[in-house]
């Protein structure tokens, strides 16, 4: 019944209807910005409330796009062409999922120019739907692009002092990363007279094309994404961006990277992929070890959690490069861990910004004895950070680690290393905020949660636990669609005859990537609830490329790993 | 044939005799009349422009006259009607202008119209005299306007500084025409491209040709012909600037994809690699020269250069695909261009009179929040930026540039696009981010109007881009 509706378009442009409603709203008086206020939050959460019926309505042993909408725009040129597979859907719940919680989060520490502020998230909104649902490629690259007018307005108007260089730094940044991709868009136009991006993954690009092609999408996902060394407008941006702002850019504006490598370089340039899949590691490894060691120095505390996050998504480059369904699953998993529990460490951190304003890491401490609540709250979500077992960080981490490991055990190893670190710096940050005596005056003062803060940190906490007990809800939409991918792959790169065998053996013995998924889940000591039935359908043979890639990616990886092992170890002496 | 020699078929010409007649008459009755009635000449003046643009769209294309040195083909009526747009438009700004400053003279509108006739000629010239003659026309009523203050010694400076260069620049043109009429024997653009395509290029001919596209860039402002440029567009009252920005360079540039793509066919690939040096030139000098900038006329002066360098990207190109882009990319640029201006033209402080400073802009979102927002729209859209409309002006330049593998021109282009950005954005910082100033006064109602249609373009312009782009499709075609 709901697949006769444009559902995705009525997603995409709902938020516009709250913009029009709010632009309607007169005056500017205290009951005028009450109002605007909860246009937006209806207008976010009645769109939240959609988005679970395509999550309802999803076919998840489909491989392909479904809720496929499509009328000519330009003829042979582009057209409005949407839907949304295992892996974009997911993306496309997330982002509705966080908006209500950015609106609620604005609520008291917005107060200047609140009409603008919603207007700019909701087209926000729009726009980081749009990324997830296009299935025309010019159409991503618009809603792509578009995004960063509204967060360069966000950032600054409503940032912090030094919101001039950040927000400049951000946009010129991520534009001239996008732009080459604009030029490579147009080359694979004319080479596969399309801009369909179903047909454009049909397409069997030419090789040397392919490592060009690559290299301009690279650019852009790269720092969008952001890897090092291309990262460094990230941390500028998370310091100076509001609360909100920050929300969105570590929850969904990071992930059009790591989707983007999903949807465009892996399927169109599967022969660049692997056969640059070590420059992924060897950027990936460095990430995680140098960010971890940074973040470890961080006085403030935005900016430790932005260095955070640069390295969490270089576990999600290092699966997606893996190239096989443990990686993959795991960098979709931990995409979407992250976006909840990165989301919920900002708006950790803006309830006591909101409070004493500042983000000093010293210049707080003891916070466990006034507010208990928050204390809680806030060390959930750095375990899941951390990547402790039973919390949503820790499916994803580990999945990508088992993904690499396959093909690369050096990165895999180096990477390691860093989840070591990301225990150091999470617990350190906890322990100087959080625990300790109550020393400062100010700290005295501190009021635990407010309502309207348990309702936006309760629900977030409730879903990291969950999903890091019960992954399979995520595992199950996502299966198809990344089996297909995996399969579609080692097809492409595999062309040899000779893994093919081992590939079927393979097959036979684990049956379906949830079923890999799970025997790793288990060995780790947490068996997932029930075995799924389906997905058996196109068991992929993902012997097939690994072996391959061992090839590719061997001594690359040994510039990361060791040599930062004793800092590491320094740094869990201290915190000790 | 010979009754045709003996009184030439003016149908194709109609539109031009219409707004020479009423530039005549506007003329003897503005001088038979006093101040009063200047806005009623300048109504005359709109209206004879619509009629003229309505006389563009029912004429039957596909027909030539005086000897085959006028056509009328679609890629003529699209320029034209663009032409009028910008010439009505400008004529439309400069009557809220008048209003507040000494500007009320009956001479700009006929001056206007004029300028508007010789534009005219130029985009269905396809006879070398003919487009001298056109070039001409345009050139001498705009060092006219240019100078209309006469009091003000700014604005006489930058009309003789125009008229100096100009008169030089045309001195080459004419040269160059005179080289290709020697080593060719025509003037006629299809006997010049037989001749070449029969003998070749010779060294002659690729004089006379560079000669040529000197004299035209010089009119388009492309580096490195452009020194004019900042001078006159901040000497120029503003009004003036944004007829200046706007009608001539669309004409300029249908002029040169004439001149290039009829009479020079045969010629691509030595003409190619001009065209490409004026491209990256001009696109590089603007998106760098402009970030030093604070007056806002001399920022959009350099930023029209480096626009043209991203058309030029189209016609370098050499084929239908770029012809389109140059039309499309001109059309948003017009668009565009007008809309800034009549932001700039409502810069007006009831102490101050005009402001030009990009400071004076600031904190406009506080105090005129509509006009910041439409400002801040054709802003992102000059800088290309996704979902607006100049994107998608970039998007078919580019287009055009890597089908025709010219690769690293499409990436010097979008690398000089990031760079042009900051200095787009920097105008966004002062008008969003920073703390108001003064108030401006509130905008007149034309240029509400004007700012309204070209904002509003820029965003909503999917609604109407398929009949745009069919137009320019079959205006490319008809070059073909």
């Amino acid at each position: 019944m709901m697949s006769d509706w444009p559902i995705l378009s009525i997603l995409i442009f709902l938020p516009l209807v709250g913009v029009a409603f709010i632009l309607a709203v007169r005056g500017n008086d205290e009951a005028a910005v009450e109002n605007i206020r909860r246009v937006a939050l209806i207008a976010t959460t009645f769109n939240f409330i959609l988005s679970l019926w395509i999550w309802i309505g999803f076919d998840p042993a489909n491989p392909g796009f479904q809720f496929v909408e499509r009328r000519e725009w330009i003829p042979g040129l582009i057209s409005y062409y949407l839907g949304v597979d295992g892996i974009s859907m997911l993306f496309v719940i997330l982002t509705t999922f966080l908006m209500p919680f950015c609106i609620l989060a604005s609520w008291k520490s917005v107060t200047v120019r609140v009409r603008e502020y919603m207007v700019a998230f909701l087209v926000l909104e729009t726009l980081m739907i749009g990324v997830f649902c296009s299935l025309d490629i010019v159409i991503f690259y618009v809603f792509f692009e578009g995004g960063l007018i509204p967060m360069f307005l966000i950032i600054g108007v409503w940032g912090g002092p030094r919101k001039i260089y950040a927000t400049f730094k951000f946009f010129l940044y991520t534009l001239t990363g996008s732009l080459l991709m604009l030029i490579a868009i147009i080359a694979m136009y004319w080479q596969a007279g399309t801009t369909s991006i179903p047909d454009l993954m049909a397409y069997q690009f030419p090789a040397d094309m392919q490592a060009w092609l690559f290299f301009a999408f690279f650019a852009s996902f790269a720092v969008k994404m952001p890897m090092w060394p291309v990262h460094t407008w990230l941390p500028d941006a998370h310091v100076e961006a509001p609360t909100a702002g920050s929300v969105l850019l570590a929850g969904i504006l990071l992930k059009m990277g790591g989707y983007g490598f999903l949807r465009f370089s892996l399927p169109m340039f599967p022969d660049a992929s692997s056969e640059f899949a070590w420059l992924i590691f060897t950027l990936s490894v460095i990430a995680v070890v140098v960010t971890s060691l940074t973040a470890l120095a961080q006085q403030d505390m935005k900016k430790l959690i932005a260095y955070s996050s640069v390295a969490h998504m270089a576990f999600v480059t290092m699966g997606i490069f893996a190239m096989n369904v443990q990686g993959i699953q795991g960098a979709i998993y931990l995409m979407l861990s992250h976006g909840i529990v990165s989301a919920a460490l900002f708006l950790c951190v803006g309830v006591v910004y909101d409070r004493t304003h500042t983000r000093e890491i010293s210049a707080y401490g003891g916070l466990i004895q006034r507010m208990p609540w928050y204390a809680t709250v806030f060390l959930v979500f750095t375990m899941a950070n951390v990547g402790l077992p039973g919390t949503s960080g820790f499916v994803g981490e580990f999945l990508t680690l088992i993904g690499t490991y396959k093909v690369n055990t050096l990165a895999a190893v180096g990477a390691t290393t860093g989840v070591i670190l990301s225990a150091a710096y999470a617990l350190y940050l906890y322990r100087r905020v959080v625990l300790g005596p109550l020393e400062k005056e100010s700290m005295r003062r501190m009021q635990d949660l407010s309502l309207r803060e348990k309702v936006i940190l309760v629900p977030l906490v409730i879903l990291t636990i969950l999903f890091g007990v019960y992954p399979n809800p995520v595992l199950h939409v996502t299966d198809a669609s990344v089996n297909a991918l995996v399969s579609d792959l080692s097809q492409s790169i595999g062309a040899q005859p000779g893994p093919a065998v081992d590939g079927a053996a393979f097959t036979n013995e684990t049956g379906s990537s949830a079923d890999a998924v799970n025997r790793g889940l288990e060995a780790a000591g947490m068996a997932p609830a029930a075995g799924d039935g389906h997905g058996a359908a196109s068991g992929s043979d993902h012997g097939a490329e690994e072996s391959q890639l061992d090839e590719n990616s061997h001594g690359e990886a040994a510039t990361g790993d060791t040599d930062h092992a004793s800092p590491a170890d320094a740094a869990d002496g201290e915190e000790e | 044939m010979s009754e045709l020699h003996l009184f030439p078929n003016l149908v194709p010409v109609l539109p031009e005799i219409i707004l020479a007649v009423v530039a005549i008459i506007l003329l003897i009755a503005g001088a038979f009349t006093d101040e009063e009635a200047v806005p009623t000449l300048n109504l005359l003046a709109i209206f004879a422009m619509i009629g003229a643009i309505v006389a563009v769209c029912t004429l039957s294309g596909g027909s030539s006259t005086f000897d085959g040195a006028f056509q009328f083909d679609n890629f003529a009526r699209y320029l034209k009607v663009l032409v009028l747009i910008g010439g009505a438009v400008s004529i439309m700004m400069s009557m809220s202008y008048a209003r507040f400053q000494s500007f009320s003279r009956f001479e700009y509108p006929v001056l206007i119209l004029l300028s508007t006739v010789g534009m005219m000629l130029m985009i269905s010239a396809s006879d070398m005299i003919a487009v001298y003659l056109g070039l001409e026309l345009q050139s001498l009523a705009i060092y006219i306007v240019v100078s209309i203050n006469r009091d003000s010694v700014r604005s006489t400076e930058a009309g003789l500084k125009y008229f100096v260069l100009g008169a030089l620049s045309s001195g080459m043109l004419l040269y160059g025409i005179s080289l290709i009429y020697g080593f060719t024997g025509g003037t006629n653009f299809y006997s010049i491209a037989e001749t070449i395509s029969v003998d070749g290029a010779g060294l002659g001919v690729i004089f006379g040709l560079v000669f040529i596209l000197a004299g035209v860039a010089f009119k388009i402002s492309a580096v490195p012909f452009h020194m004019w440029t900042p001078d006159v567009y901040e000497g120029a009252p503003s009004p003036v600037t944004a007829f200046l920005a706007a009608a001539p360079k669309v004409a300029a540039m249908a002029l040169l994809v004439r001149v290039v793509m009829e009479a020079f066919q045969p010629a691509l690939i030595e003409w190619q690699q001009i065209i490409i040096f004026l491209s990256v030139m001009s696109m590089i000098l603007g998106a760098f020269a402009a970030i030093g900038q604070s007056n806002i006329k001399r920022l959009m002066a350099y930023s029209s250069i480096g626009h043209i360098g991203y058309a030029l990207i189209g016609l370098a190109a050499g084929t239908e695909q770029g012809v389109i882009g140059v039309v499309i990319y001109m059309t948003v640029y017009l668009v565009t261009t007008l809309g800034v201006f009549a932001c700039i033209i409502a810069m007006r402080r009831t102490d101050e009179g005009m402001v030009e400073d990009i400071a004076d802009l600031a904190g406009l979102a506080k105090t005129n929040p509509w006009m910041a927002a439409a400002f801040t729209a054709l802003l992102f859209s000059l800088a290309g930026i996704p979902p607006l409309v100049g994107f998608f002006g970039k998007f078919y330049v580019f287009l055009a540039a890597v089908e025709a593998d010219l690769i690293p021109l499409a990436i010097i282009g979008v690398l000089s696009s990031a760079v042009g950005c900051f200095y787009y954005l920097r105008i966004i910082k002062v008008m969003v981010f920073d703390e108001p100033k003064d108030r401006l006064e509130p905008m007149a109602g034309e240029l509400r109007l004007v700012l309204a249609v070209s904002g509003g373009f820029s965003v909503l312009f999917f609604l109407v881009w398929t009949p745009i782009l069919s137009a320019a499709t079959a205006a490319a075609q008809s070059l073909f």
